[in-house]
């Protein structure tokens, strides 16, 4: 059988008609899918119990802490949950710590109370709306749950290199240094979480792991109601309630992180 | 052929040199046995046939790390229905209680060593 140019040329243009067209049908129904705006992502299977919420959000009683017991207790409940090492000294790793008024807010007034200046005052990853240290990382190890509004690591994807140290106004990520093992006692240990490598950056997750399972986050829970946790999105929920009912400020609002902890001062 | 009473004998030799695993494999009549494995004594079934365990471990360890870290899906469902969280520490390692005997006999005996464990925490007594 023989073919003449004439014959191949109209093969191929039948061809190159066919693939737009069913091109043409495949954008119009993925259009029609997609319906209007853009799409929110949904987390994948959960559990029944696990808690739900569109924007996790924690407001922070600052005045209910004027026990460095409550204090260290909060800390001690989520650095032995999630296998945190304690090392001292500029290497030290923390996902949540005490600090004063001076080291908490940029704002400074003269003359403040003593019992506002000497407070202490917890300080964790903000969960930020606007997270810069999302953006910089060159990995996507640091990413925004977009269906909760959690800054989440995956420490899997982390090449250690300090991109978002360098661009979180909050100090709230720690690298490690060294392999972290021989830091952790091994007693206390939590055989359910892993530990970190060296060369990673760790933070507060907002309790990730808890939360899928139901529970409120650590500190939350070892704060004797000090410390709330919420959907802010939720106007009937804990947090949203404090928000109006209690003067509350943020850590840096001017630099348009919007963070997601916010302090009863 | 050029040369052809030095470059036949180098060839020979060559070609006896780069098949030397294959031949000596063959020759010394080793055999490749798989490692006894300690199995749980609890259990019946894994969450996939031991099968495509075997093969395919690695793939569902991967396919779980993303879904879990990534995409906030906890839970995987069985084909006989039955649900377990995506966890390589409190599901897998809960059952194979006994890493030495379990993951490291077969990756040793490969020479694969998996880097899972700097992070995830091997199970207790068993070490
Ligand atoms: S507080 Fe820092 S680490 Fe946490 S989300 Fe904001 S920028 Fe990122
Ligand atoms: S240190 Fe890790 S998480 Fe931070 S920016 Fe680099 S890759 Fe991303």
């Amino acid at each position: 059988m023989s073919k003449t140019r004439r014959d191949f040329l109209k093969l191929a243009g039948a061809c190159a008609c066919t693939v737009a067209a069913s091109q043409l049908v495949g954008a119009n129904a993925h259009a029609a899918s997609a319906g209007h705006g853009p799409a929110v992502p949904q987390p994948g299977n959960q559990h029944e119990h696990a808690l739900h919420g569109t924007h996790w959000g924690m407001v922070i009683d600052t005045k209910r802490f004027t026990d460095p017991l409550l204090v260290q207790k909060c800390v001690d409940a989520c650095h032995l949950t999630h296998n945190v090492p304690k090392i001292d000294g500029p290497q030290e790793l923390k996902w949540i710590w005490p600090a004063n008024y001076l080291e908490t807010f940029t704002e400074h007034n003269h003359y403040l109370p003593d019992s506002v200046e000497q407070r202490s005052f917890l300080l964790l990853c903000n969960h930020c709306e606007n997270p810069p240290c999302v953006r910089v990382c060159p990995t996507k190890a640091t990413f925004k749950r977009g269906w909760d509004g959690i800054v989440q690591m995956d420490m899997h994807r982390c090449i250690g290199c300090r991109f978002c140290m360098a661009a979180c106004p909050y100090g709230a990520r720690s690298f490690n240094f060294h392999n972290p093992r021989p830091y952790i006692d091994e007693a206390k240990m939590n055989p359910a979480y892993p530990t970190r490598m060296r060369g990673v950056v760790e933070k507060c997750t907002f309790c990730v792991e808890r939360l899928a399972q139901g529970l409120m986050p650590a500190c939350v829970e070892a704060s004797d109601g000090a410390i709330l946790f919420g959907d802010l999105d939720d106007p009937a929920s804990t947090v949203r309630k404090a928000l109006a009912s209690k003067f509350t400020v943020r850590r840096k609002v001017s630099l348009g992180t919007e963070p997601s902890v916010y302090y009863i001062i | 052929m050029y040369n052809a009473k030095y470059i036949m004998p180098g060839l020979v030799i060559f070609l006896g040199l780069i098949t030397f695993p294959l031949w000596f494999n063959v020759l010394s009549c080793t055999r490749y046995e798989a490692p006894q494995l300690a199995l749980p004594e609890d259990q019946q079934e894994c969450i996939i046939d031991a099968k495509v365990m075997r093969a395919e471990h690695m793939t569902l360890l991967n396919d779980w790390r993303d879904k879990y870290v990534r995409d906030g899906e906890i839970t995987f469902t069985a084909a006989n229905g039955k649900i377990y969280d995506m966890s390589l520490m409190n599901t897998c390692m809960s059952c194979h209680t006994n890493k030495e005997q379990f993951c490291d006999s077969c990756h040793t005996k490969n020479s694969v060593y998996p880097y899972c464990w700097e992070c995830h925490i091997a199970p207790r007594g068993n070490q």
